[in-house]
């Protein structure tokens, strides 16, 4: 890089946005230990607290966000700003990867692991005897070796419907971001529209889907290991989807304002890599999760 | 001491010292809650982290006291393990990381010629989160049932089924630091990747910003992973799964496995920075180039990779295959290696230097000879039939004592020794320097050397009582505990001292440093390199 790219960094005066985020992720953690630590009794204010939490930093992002932008319209940013900026984001979403890492680690040790274990294999035979010897190992677990049942989930019906949906909004995605290159404003409304759209579709046919599963086929969170990775893994994935939708939101609100030029436009790259992102982690739901 | 030859260069760093926007410094309180200035912040990082290490060592204190004499006598079984609990949790999140990330956010800027940390604001934010994540912890032994109490580990079932009814706190409050610790990492491997000075090539980058260029990979690869991990404890305890259940098809000794593939990589994240900080003090004072700069990076980047695949040694006695148990005995065995390498280049390094001792370097020294043992007793317990003999007893704690104290916080005393000039402007006091030194040094050891002894011979960690004959070796640690505690009163003082008054420190305040820091004056102005210096 050459001298001249390093002059303009531009570094930030004082702001009070992040206070006001820590403030905001302090009322967020202990409003919501607070709520759950009373889950049992109902009683307390963590929930007003955690919902208060939760406002600060909507607000905080508002404010952040507005401040960003502006400094970006106003043309303080260079390439080498730019470039902090991307390669923030796509660590952040490495870290991402790394949190469902986890549960996906959880969902296999469990699989391959601890239920055939329980069910004697290897040099578990005693244990199995021992402890619960009307246990069959299966998967999906649908009954437990404490003795309670439940329906493991078809792979066919909604979650293939919202397979579909997801790997189109994908699709839709690449072909805003590529009419945003090529300067097309009224094709990338549309396909950012359409993105926006299937994304509330995949959404409502989850709760859709959940509903079934708690009123019809008795999976619950608290099913067992099956029931147990179903929802955190199906959930934290659904909690990134409404993030990213509100992301394809605010975009398509700042396309309507004019925001983003074919050579500037990372807040829009960011929604997208991050969408991208989710759709990717599906697919592996959809493998391990549903079919397998 | 007097080859200052910088002068025209550091005019430069702020030449354009008007233009500049963020240039006026708020004053008061709101100069250090809306900063966004790397100094600012990454002097509130160390001095948060000071003040984490007085806590925690006063809770240390707490469980010496206690462990003075066989027998009940100070506190209550309950309480002294939220003392060993909360003591681990807040030396490990509290002192030791954020110090780490205060010397990074002071000197990595400056090392690499940046003007800022590439994302100032985010930087800000990492910070405060920190103070309100510990007031979280700290809280929660105030509340009825009293704070966490299962260890720092915080295995299942102690944390699920047994614990007391604060864990959401501890489970939100791990979650905040860790969204600190991810932001924080990811801005110091964008300011690494993007901002350096032209001219300066990956391998020309001083080893200490390279360790925590790796070490900033390791948070943002584990950090999530122990999110996760807090989450289903959060789960398991208060929404009905049974992720570590066996009842419902779980395994307890799935909490281990995702605890420790964080953990693991999680102990290099506080050791990696530690070897960089002596790769830049020991050539300094010994007046000659680090030896084998290269095979230092590529040490350290082995370390990190080996750092995956050794988690289940600290799971030798859960009852795991024995292929398992084989595997990560070999793979532990051979993180000896790189180490190995490090410790050779230390010496080679000292070898024929004009050594100087000034406290830094005495830290220095000592990091490398103790840390040595603290390595060694490691590769004992990577032994997995020996390991059934250590686990759990006071081997292991004098073993992470010996890496994380002698090893970690030595490291951070001879970097905060080595920089106090370029931060204060002034000299510290030499002599209350090697006061410091040489209280630390000898309490440490009769601190913890004993400990090894009392492991051996089969003392449990974690009790607050203990067998006859575990008690003369008892007392000595306990007074060692106490003596050590007390030695860092005078690094306080000193610091303090420094920051008042003291000999006006020259840029260039050693005679053998090396490095951009040492071509801005002293103290380092408020915006250093806003326009960057040429490296050849």
């Amino acid at each position: 890089m050459s001298n001249k790219d390093y002059e303009t960094y531009y570094v930030p005066e004082q702001s009070h946005w992040p206070i006001v985020g820590a403030l905001a992720l302090f009322l967020i953690a202990i409003g919501a230990g607070s709520y759950v630590a009373n889950l049992d009794t109902g009683e307390g204010v963590g929930g007003y607290i955690l919902l208060a939490g939760i406002a600060l930093i909507v607000y905080m992002m508002f404010g952040w966000f507005s401040n960003v932008i502006n400094e970006s319209m106003a043309g303080k940013y260079s390439a080498q700003m730019d470039a902090s900026f991307r390669q923030g984001m796509s660590w952040f979403i490495f870290s991402e990867v790394m949190f469902f890492a986890a549960f996906f680690g959880a969902l296999f040790y469990a699989r391959m692991l601890s239920v055939p274990w329980l069910g004697g294999e290897g040099n578990n035979y005693e244990t199995w005897n021992v402890l619960w010897p009307e246990f069959q190992a299966a998967w999906p677990l649908i009954k437990t070796p404490d003795g309670s049942t439940t329906t493991g989930m078809g792979w066919y019906g909604l979650p293939l419907i919202n397979t579909i949906l997801l790997l189109t909004s994908s699709v839709t995605a690449h072909f805003a971001h590529v009419a945003l290159e090529n300067n097309k404003r009224a094709s990338l409304k549309f396909w950012l529209a359409s993105t926006i759209l299937l994304g509330t579709v995949f959404l409502i046919l989850q709760v859709v889907e959940y509903q079934h599963a708690y009123a019809d086929l008795d999976l619950t969170l608290a099913s067992g290991i099956y029931g147990n990775t179903f929802y955190m893994l199906t959930g934290f994935h659904g909690m990134h989807v409404t993030l990213g939708t509100i992301m394809l939101i605010v975009m398509f609100l700042r396309v309507m304002k004019g925001h983003f030029t074919p050579e500037n436009h990372f807040a829009f790259q960011a929604t997208s890599w991050y969408w991208h992102f989710v759709d990717v982690v599906w697919v592996l739901l959809f493998v391990f999760v549903y079919i397998l | 001491m007097t080859t200052v030859t910088d002068t025209m260069e550091h005019v430069d760093g702020h030449h354009d010292h008007h233009d500049h926007h963020a240039d006026h410094k708020m004053t008061g309180i709101k100069r250090w809650l809306l900063t966004t200035n790397h100094k600012d912040i990454g002097t509130l990082y160390l001095w948060f982290s000071f003040i984490m290490l007085l806590t925690g060592g006063a809770m240390a204190m707490v469980i010496r006291a206690e462990l003075f004499q066989p027998g009940l006598q100070i506190v209550e079984p309950d309480f002294f393990n939220q003392m060993t609990t909360v003591h681990g949790l807040i030396m490990v999140f509290g002192a030791i990381m954020p110090a780490f990330t205060g010397l990074a956010n002071w000197m990595i800027p400056m090392m690499i010629g940046a003007p800022d940390m590439a994302l100032p604001r985010l930087n800000n934010w990492s910070f405060w989160i920190l103070p309100f994540a510990f007031g979280i912890l700290l809280a929660s032994l105030f509340m009825e049932g009293g704070g966490p109490n299962f260890g720092w580990t915080f295995y299942a079932p102690l944390s699920t089924t047994y614990s007391n009814g604060s864990t959401a706190f501890f489970v939100f409050a791990v979650h905040i630091m860790g969204i600190s610790s991810i932001m924080g990492a990811i801005n110091i491997i964008v300011t690494i990747m993007n901002m350096r000075a032209p001219g300066m090539t990956y391998m020309k980058m001083p080893l200490f910003v390279w360790t925590f260029f790796i070490t900033a990979y390791l948070l943002i690869a584990v950090m999530p992973v122990l999110a996760g991990t807090v989450t289903m404890v959060l789960t398991d305890t208060y929404f009905g799964t049974s992720f570590f259940d066996a009842a419902g098809g779980g395994d307890p000794v799935l909490f281990q496995h995702i605890f420790w593939f964080f953990g693991h990589p999680e102990v290099y994240i506080m050791i990696l920075p530690a070897f960089g900080i002596v790769s830049t003090t020991i050539p300094a004072f010994c007046r000659k180039p680090l030896f084998g700069y290269s095979s230092m990076v590529y040490a350290t980047a082995s370390i990190a990779f080996l750092s995956f695949i050794v988690w289940a040694h600290h799971m030798f006695t859960t009852g795991m295959p024995l292929a398992g148990e084989l595997f990560f005995m070999y793979c532990t065995m051979l993180i000896a290696v790189p180490t190995g390498v490090k410790v050779f280049n230390w010496v080679a390094t000292m070898w024929r230097g004009a050594i100087s001792f000034e406290t830094p370097m005495l830290f220095s020294i000592a990091f490398v000879i103790l840390f040595t043992i603290g390595g060694f007793s490691g590769l004992m317990l990577a032994m997995t039939p020996v390991d059934f003999q250590y686990h759990d007893t006071y081997f292991v704690v004098a073993h992470f004592h010996y890496v994380l104290v002698t090893g970690s916080l030595f490291s951070i005393f001879a970097a905060v020794y080595y920089w106090l000039p370029k931060w204060t402007g002034h000299m510290y006091d030499e002599k209350l320097g090697k006061l410091h030194f040489w209280c630390s040094m000898i309490s440490v050891n009769v601190l913890f050397f004993p400990m090894h002894f009392l492991g051996l011979a089969g003392m449990p960690r974690r009790i607050p009582d203990y067998a006859l004959q575990f008690a003369d070796f008892n007392k000595w640690v306990s007074i060692g505990g106490f003596a050590f505690g007390l030695s860092q009163l005078i690094f306080l003082a000193l610091v303090i001292k420094c920051i008042r008054a003291g000999k006006q420190a020259e840029a260039k305040s050693w005679e053998g440093a090396e490095g951009l820091e040492w071509t801005v004056a002293s103290p380092a102005p408020y915006h250093t390199f806003a326009t960057p210096p040429k490296v050849d």
